[in-house]
């Protein structure tokens, strides 16, 4: 017979947090797994109704997400769509509506996909990620989070409790993902590019991240570093791409193929600059 | 700590005792009786488990038994009352929506979620709102008409007053 | 009679109540009143001898566990050959191949029971592809392992190329394809038990589409009588050929754990297992060499036709003829040889799949008059259209289309509907000059097809299928076949069909469940013959009933019994009328309940050679045309299908909301077998198992669908209905390539036409 806990504060949640229960949010993943393998788990802890972890809201420079907001709690917020479109246009491509009205941010950051669709948004946004357990609370910026392929800086006795975007969040922000069909498809390359907004045809403050090429979400730094600051230009945008499709290591899986990521990663990033360059010479 | 659960189903108050990381599809198939919601994959993608929890469309088999203490959820059995059916379940039954019927308790109750937030749906809505819930039958092309018919957007095929017996396979 | 009330109405369907509402009770749903549950130990190999079998470990005292050695001399599935084994005896050939039974009280405990056996293989190097297959096969000696072969010859194709100003050829390819009926496959086998436990017979319910197939697969299996087996059909979600033959292995597998168990046992397949275990569409290999006049009228075809069966038989042969049959297409041409084979290979066995080879086929002569089109330069419309078969033309077999011949008639249809060869034209220009914009392309595509309309050449002959309808004490016409309701209505249009028939009102028919203890042997619910030939029977049978009844009533009331009509439920003579229900209760009342029986009667002067391959192969043909409009991303190759227009002739529309609804359903199975359904294959395990890796059409993939249905009615089918089952499987994948091709350029061969072969081709275009 297993333990469940329901806790509705931190306070609340530390006994079972410093147990080792697992901790079970949407839960859209785990049970796929554990009714597939049969796995049974000794203790379990239910997030969702953490108080701590609800809610989305703008305080001062800081866009604060509940880690137990869902997909469409991040759509439908007054907030999120209007600071952090990134967010909001990832969050509408992850599965459909019932696995978006289930599944969470903390989730998707916790479960550390490499195909998460948020977490190259994240990246690109500069989200830090507040991390709670029965030791403190500490925030860590998202792109130190991960350490490995499905591996984290958490703890077992911690959990997230919030992500936290930086206000002003870049003016330019770009979702991008390929997958085979309109809906329904897990990732075969998710890309999130954020900068400031053009000025005399170039761009600042840079961030290139992608998913599903790689064995966490990451920044392409070296391309970063060529866009930063240059001229927008057809040139600057095949430069780009060639230097996206040489940097990153997709592989070939059930899904697709290296070369086709690596193809479709550099032309996105192509067509984003390309966009960008027209916006501004139109 | 309970091992017991309280919640809402289908208007009435119900309580069930299990493991916590049962699946709420097997609570309502195998505990409560009520087999119209499916298992299609098991892994929350044809939405053939279709149930609302707190007027949201979500898969059944994703959904652990704990945490649905305290929550309000509604079943395909529980759309209408005993003997009656809504407008949007006949209009699948006459205009075509509803083929080997296997996806059809998940389709209707992902579309009333749909209906009470867009009343009217385009197609653009609709196709974003169900893409989770899959039909191999129809090709949707009958699902979007049903739906056009029951939001007069559209004038209806089926001939919906023809006198027939329901239940007529014996 | 020839009133139709009934038939052209689009009535409530119905089972269509039971079905919102949730109370229609599947397979899995029924109440399991003390059944066993049954799980299967499969096969991690694609081809290994067994070396052993060991239960000792396992624990549970009630559990039960079936072997090949337990399963007598007939080990089995009886269809046309008797190579399938129920459980596979010292070696198997195909992962997934079912080795052990295990039952028990609950799930779990077979589970748990089914994980403690353990099995010993000594794996073996397969053969797991047609290129392999086509090198040889162990089993085989080292020679081809061929299945089945089957060859058409039609003039003098040598005669034919020496005629010819212009040659092409063309190789194309198909993969396999997955059902993904929304309920897996499920059944429940219960024994009948003598006084001491002895094994007398079972009764089987399950999700099927052929009670009599399963019911001749456990006479054979058991050597038991007819009547001590019994079949019922539950409530079935999705069949699509893939109920038709595969119930056989799972209802046996069932009953032999009864037997061993001597309980009911149930067994659910869950997603994973269903994939990874049941049959799939033929994959296909299909090579054309055209002779053709500058015009681009045809001379010669000269076809291969390459078949992979699996691991064995099953129903490849008849998959087979039918590819054979349609592989020149809807086009006439003077000289035709078609040569077709089908090799095994260490994979899952392929069976039935709406279709069944003609899908496969027509999307190779397509695409071959695709490529003619544009090596000529023509419009691909135009030489299709040059080339269709007209009322009076041969077909390969010799055979003569007399009537109901409408290939023109779609084409045209569906160009005007579309405004076709414009917009192609349009589309192209456009391709040529476009600039490196991000835009979408645009593309439009066309195919044009046939269906022959139930068994091929004998088979219906040799079925000599029955339908029946009873008047019940109750008053009510029962209608009694073995055809059953997955979906595409069965139900529904044989009342109307009775109700016509008989001259009565559609609330005085019902259809009773396909019991085999029950209805007569209709032959299965495939090959699109429900309507027109079971339909046809059952027309048949009503107007005899109502032949009794008119008779009945001239008698009691004293006049001719030419004076006595029936229609729409009442009884009229010049005396007066009289409601149906009155008559029916006196004749009931003196008589007891009146029954009134089919017989398939073969076309006369209509044969066909199986020999030779001439002659008659079917009796009436559906025509189709598909124009699929596209956009596909020039950076990522991602394509969206934009918008459907099918042109169908079904001689008879019985049901137009169903009859549309069959269209679209099986135009979109086309379209995901050609972009989106991929079964990649690893050591001859299929790696896309699940629903999440093996993708079907989501609602936000199926473009706005326009459903034309022409009626050209046949002599052969009730009321002129011709069969729709299939032939909406037969165009969607060409003419979705077609479209890509006016899109992009890019002239792909094979399917499905993803992204990823989509980029690659790109770097080689057609030059």
């Amino acid at each position: 017979m297993s333990l469940s806990w329901s806790p509705k504060s931190l306070a609340e949640a530390h006994e079972a947090l410093a147990s080792g229960a697992l901790k079970v949010a949407g839960a859209t993943d785990l049970l796929v797994v554990d009714h597939a393998t049969g796995r049974q788990h000794e203790a379990v802890l239910n997030v969702l109704e953490i108080a701590e972890l609800r809610g989305i809201r703008v305080a001062g420079n800081e866009l604060s997400i509940g880690a137990a907001s869902t997909f469409t709690d991040i759509r439908r917020s007054p907030d999120v769509p209007k600071h952090a479109r990134l967010l909001t246009d990832a969050a509408a491509t992850i599965g459909a509506a019932q696995i978006q009205n289930r599944a969470t941010i903390g989730g998707n950051i916790a479960n550390a996909s490499p195909a998460g669709d948020s977490l190259p948004a994240l990246l690109a946004l500069g989200a830090l990620i507040v991390v709670s357990g029965p030791h403190g609370k500490r925030a860590v910026p998202y792109n130190a989070f991960h350490t490995g392929y499905r591996k984290t800086v958490l703890d077992p006795s911690e959990l997230i409790e919030r992500v936290i975007v930086p206000l002003p969040a870049p003016r330019v922000q770009i979702f991008r993902k390929i997958g085979t069909r309109q809906a329904q498809a897990i990732s075969k390359v998710v890309v999130g590019f954020a900068s400031d907004a053009p000025s005399r045809n170039a761009l600042t403050n840079v961030r290139l991240a992608m998913g599903s090429i790689a064995a966490t979400p990451i920044r392409l730094h070296e391309v970063e570093a060529l866009i930063e600051g240059a001229v927008l230009s057809r040139e600057l945008a095949d430069q780009a791409a060639a230097l996206v499709e040489k940097t990153i290591t997709p592989i070939d899986d059930v899904r697709s193929t290296a070369a086709y990521r690596r193809h479709v990663a550099g032309a996105l990033v192509r067509r984003l600059l390309l966009d960008l360059h027209e916006s501004q010479t139109s | 700590m309970s091992t017991s659960y309280k919640f809402t189903l289908n208007g009435e108050e119900t309580e069930v005792s299990g493991p916590p990381m049962a699946r709420l599809l097997d609570v309502l198939r195998r505990d409560l009786g009520l087999t119209g919601s499916k298992e299609g994959c098991g892994e929350g993608e044809c939405g053939a488990c279709t149930v609302l929890l707190n007027n949201e469309a979500v898969c059944s088999c994703l959904v652990p038994l704990f945490q649905v203490e305290g929550a309000s959820i509604t079943t395909i059995e529980g759309m209408a009352p005993q003997g009656q059916v809504t407008d949007l379940q006949r209009v699948f039954a006459t205009e075509g929506g509803a083929q080997c019927g296997a996806c059809t308790p998940g389709m209707i109750l992902t579309i009333r979620s749909l209906l009470k937030r867009y009343p009217r749906p385009t197609r653009e809505q609709m196709r974003e709102y169900v893409s989770g819930t899959l039909c191999r039958c129809t090709g949707y092309e009958r699902i979007f008409r049903a739906v056009e018919v029951l939001t007069g957007q559209r004038t209806p095929e089926g001939v919906a007053d023809a006198p027939v017996a329901e239940g007529a396979r014996e | 009679m020839d009133h139709l009330n009934a038939v052209g109405l689009s009535i409530l369907r119905p089972d269509g109540l039971a079905k919102v509402t949730g109370r229609a009770l599947y397979l899995d749903d029924l109440p399991e009143r003390g059944c066993w549950h049954g799980t299967t130990v499969r096969s991690p190999h694609a081809s290994a001898l067994i070396t052993s079998i060991d239960v000792s470990a396992v624990t549970d005292p009630d559990v039960k566990i079936v072997t090949a050695k337990d399963v007598g001399p007939r080990n089995s599935v009886h269809l046309i050959h008797d190579d399938w084994p129920v459980l596979a005896d010292g070696r198997v050939n195909h992962v997934g191949e079912p080795v052990a039974l295990v039952t028990a009280p609950t799930l779990a405990r077979a589970v748990t029971a089914a994980r403690e056996v353990k099995i010993v293989y000594e794996a073996q190097p397969p053969v797991l592809d047609l290129d392999q297959a086509l090198k040889g096969d162990p089993r085989t000696g080292g020679r081809p392992n061929v299945l089945a072969t089957c060859d058409i010859n039609h003039g003098n194709v040598d005669a034919g190329f020496a005629a010819a100003e212009v040659i092409v050829e063309g190789e194309y390819e198909t993969g396999h394809q997955e059902h993904a009926y929304i309920e897996p496959h499920g059944v429940i086998a219960t024994p009948t038990l003598g006084a001491g436990s002895e094994f007398l017979g079972v009764d089987i319910v399950g999700s099927l589409q052929c009670p009599y197939y399963v019911h001749k697969a456990l006479t054979y299996l058991f050597d038991m009588s007819a009547d001590a087996i019994r079949v019922r059909q539950s409530v079935t979600g999705g069949g699509f050929g893939g109920k038709e033959d595969y119930p056989d292995m799972i209802a046996a597998h069932a009953a032999l754990l009864a037997r061993a168990s001597s309980h009911a046992v149930k067994i659910v397949y869950e997603r994973q297992e269903d994939i990874i275990a049941t049959t799939k569409r033929h994959p296909s290999r299909v090579r054309h060499r055209t002779g053709i006049k500058r015009d681009g009228t045809l001379v010669a075809m000269d076809i291969d036709v390459l078949l992979d069966g699996g691991a064995y038989i099953t129903l490849s042969p008849v998959v087979l003829s039918r590819a054979v049959l349609h592989a020149a297409g809807a086009y006439a041409c003077p000289n035709v040889r078609i040569r077709g084979k089908v090799l095994a290979t260490n994979t899952a066995p392929n069976g039935a799949f709406r279709g069944f080879g003609a899908p496969q086929s027509l999307f190779a002569v397509e695409r071959q008059m695709d490529k003619i089109a544009w090596t000529l330069g023509i419009d691909p419309l135009a030489v299709r259209m040059r080339n269709a078969y007209r009322e009076g033309d041969a077909t390969p077999t010799g055979q003569i289309l007399k009537e109901s011949v409408s290939a023109v008639a779609v084409l045209e249809k569906a160009k005007t509907s579309t405004r076709f060869s414009e917009r192609h034209a349009t589309n192209s220009l456009a391709r040529e000059s476009r600039e490196d914009s991000g835009r979408v392309l645009r593309g439009i595509g066309l195919s044009l097809f046939w269906h022959g309309s139930g068994f091929t050449g004998n088979g219906e002959r040799r079925m000599m299928s029955r339908g029946a309808v009873r008047l019940r004490a109750d008053l009510k016409i029962e209608v009694l076949s073995s055809s059953t309701d997955f979906g595409q209505g069965t139900e529904g249009v044989f009342r109307q069909i009775v109700a016509d028939a008989c001259g009565v009102s559609l609330h005085d028919v019902v259809v009773h469940v396909p019991d085999t203890a029950v209805v007569p042997d209709s032959g299965p619910t495939v090959a699109s013959r429900t309507v027109m030939v079971v339909g046809g029977l059952l027309r048949r049978a009503g107007e005899k009933l109502a032949e009794s009844l008119r008779m009945f009533a001239a008698h009691q009331s004293g006049v001719a019994p030419a004076g006595v009509l029936l229609h729409n439920g009442v009884f009229e003579t010049e005396l007066g009328r009289t409601p149906f229900a009155e008559i029916a209760r006196k004749y009931v009342a003196l008589h007891g309940p009146l029954d009134a029986e089919a017989t398939f009667e073969p076309t006369p002067n209509s044969t066909f050679d199986e020999a030779t391959y001439r002659g008659d192969a079917y009796a009436a043909y559906g025509w189709g045309a598909n124009v699929v409009e596209v956009e596909v991303n020039p950076d990522t190759f991602v394509t969206r299908i934009t918008k459907l227009t099918t042109v169908s002739d079904v001689g008879q529309v019985v049901h137009p909301v169903m009859c549309a609804g069959q269209v679209e359903g099986g135009t979109l199975q086309a379209l995901g077998w050609g972009y989106l359904e991929e079964m990649k294959m690893k050591d001859g395990r299929y790696l896309n198992d699940r629903l999440q890796t093996y993708l079907i059409p989501t609602m936000a993939d199926t473009p706005d669908m326009e459903t034309i249905l022409l009626e050209n009615p046949t002599a052969h089918g009730p009321f002129g209905a011709k069969g729709v089952g299939e032939l909406p499987m037969d165009g969607g994948a060409p003419a979705l390539l077609q479209a890509i091709e006016n899109a992009t350029g890019i002239a792909l061969s094979r399917i499905p036409a993803t992204p990823e072969r989509l980029f690659e081709a790109s770097k080689m275009r057609r030059s």
